[in-house]
């Protein structure tokens, strides 16, 4: 299992967490047993074709996914996933 | 008979004795300084005098040689000074007023150099990476604050206290009671009063010597190439993304860099936008999501402090690109969460499709569609 860190915006969807775990070899599929495990997440995060929506960005310890392999990027256990959607608030 | 230590002495000795290696000091108002002083003077305001000059003037048996615009406060220095035991000083009769009718030479500062000699910036003065010509910098920098609310309040009060110059605050809005919660530049009795204004008036009681621009109108396609155009650098405290996208694509036309922040909750997220050198605001999200899937603020809620320590992280970004020192967050997204009380950084890199400041855009008729276009397309 690979840690995904939830943002703020979306943690309502994920039963109020910060991280969760989901599994899979690569970020798509790792994303898909994520919008699995909770549903409320898969409109937020992934197009009606299973790409990752353009106001959402997702990092693999550090590194934006696009710039890797995109969906098809390996994954390890000991990875890290930040998503991380835009956010506009200036309070 | 001892002689007095206290002398009036035309021009002509006064060049004289500088020459020959006497102290010089200005003890006039850092306005009449800036309007043109002798090379090599100190500036020493008359009401500064007593707990100084023992910094200036470290030596009270060297000449020195003081004055004045006419010659009349300078005395009265000459002789405070004899009274704290300097020996030999001279006060130039008839002051700068009598030194320049006499065609002798005086400089105009080319910065302000009061700014060296200024007890207010006396922290900053002893650091190397700031100094006299940092400070210097500060007071000649233009920057311009995108909303005067939770980001931009207190950015704006310590850009002010650091001695920035210039500080442009565009805000179209009023002071209202929830704002108050975190917008600390604003206050309890100006509840209705222009943004604007209430954010000058608690710059200028901060510090004088600051210039307020007040811009009391919304940040829009038609106006956003005009109102950046004066300034060196924005500082991004909008609420809204299309604000956000509008601010993007004319600060890469106009190749002015962006410190940017955003908040929600308990958490915020900082970057810098250097156009060309690193990423830009589409480079890392080309189009904004839809509403529904982005709630503000307003609806979603934020810790005060939150927006408070962003601000304040935005305002060190802006400090060190005025003075260009350390590593400016270029290419990297700097997420807080205030909860966990943890930092994290991702890497962001400049996208070559991206519709602002990819190859694409650069061309002739570089027109940028607006974010809301772009979102429905």
């Amino acid at each position: 299992m690979t840690m995904v860190r939830i943002p703020p915006v979306l943690r309502a969807q994920a039963g109020d967490s910060k991280q969760v775990e989901a599994a899979g070899d690569t970020v798509g599929a790792l994303l898909e047993d994520l919008v699995g495990r909770h549903p409320g997440l898969r409109e937020q995060l992934l197009d009606d074709d299973g790409g990752l929506h353009r106001f959402v960005n997702v990092y693999l310890n550090g590194q934006d996914v696009r710039y890797m392999d995109g969906l098809a990027t390996a994954v390890r256990e000991a990875d890290t996933l930040i998503i991380l959607p835009a956010m506009a608030g200036g309070a | 008979m001892r002689a007095s230590p206290v002398r009036e002495v035309t021009p002509a000795q006064a060049q004289e004795m500088i020459e020959d290696g006497a102290r010089l000091l200005d003890t006039r108002e850092p306005h009449e300084w800036r309007a043109g002083h002798l090379a090599g003077a100190t500036l020493l305001p008359p009401a500064e005098l007593p707990a100084r000059i023992a910094d200036v003037a470290p030596q009270p048996e060297q000449p020195v040689v003081i004055y004045c615009a006419s010659g009349v406060r300078s005395l009265r220095a000459a002789f405070q000074m004899a009274s704290l035991g300097y020996q030999d000083v001279v006060s130039v009769a008839g002051g700068i007023i009598r030194w320049k009718a006499e065609g002798r030479p005086v400089e105009i500062p080319s910065n302000t150099p009061a700014v060296a000699s200024n007890p207010r910036y006396a922290r900053h003065l002893v650091m190397p990476e700031v100094g006299p010509d940092g400070q210097a910098r500060l007071q000649q920098a233009r920057v311009l604050f995108i909303g005067a609310g939770g980001l931009g309040s207190p950015a704006l009060l310590y850009l002010a206290a650091a001695g920035v110059g210039t500080l442009g605050i565009v805000d179209f809005d009023v002071v209202d009671l929830s704002n108050l919660q975190r917008q600390v530049v604003h206050a309890d009795d100006r509840i209705g009063m222009k943004k604007t204004e209430s954010a000058a008036r608690t710059i200028n009681a901060l510090n004088p010597e600051t210039k307020v621009v007040q811009h009391q109108e919304m940040l829009t396609q038609e106006n956003v190439d005009r109102l950046i155009a004066d300034y060196e650098l924005v500082v991004d405290g909008t609420d809204t993304f299309e604000t956000r996208y509008t601010l993007n694509d004319a600060a890469v036309r106009a190749g002015i860099p962006v410190v940017h922040a955003s908040v929600f909750r308990f958490e915020g997220q900082l970057s810098v936008f250097v156009p060309f050198e690193g990423p830009c605001y589409r480079c890392l999200y080309p189009t904004p999501p839809p509403p529904e899937l982005a709630p503000g603020c307003s609806v979603a809620g934020v810790l005060g402090v939150v927006p408070g320590v962003m601000g304040l992280l935005q305002a060190t970004e802006a400090i060190k690109l005025i003075l260009g020192i350390g590593d400016p967050l270029v290419g990297r997204l700097l997420i807080w969460d205030a909860l966990d009380g943890s930092f994290s950084e991702v890497k962001l890199r400049r996208d070559p499709s991206c519709p602002a400041c990819g190859e694409g855009a650069l061309g002739a008729g570089a027109k940028h569609q607006p974010a809301t276009e772009l979102a429905s397309a």
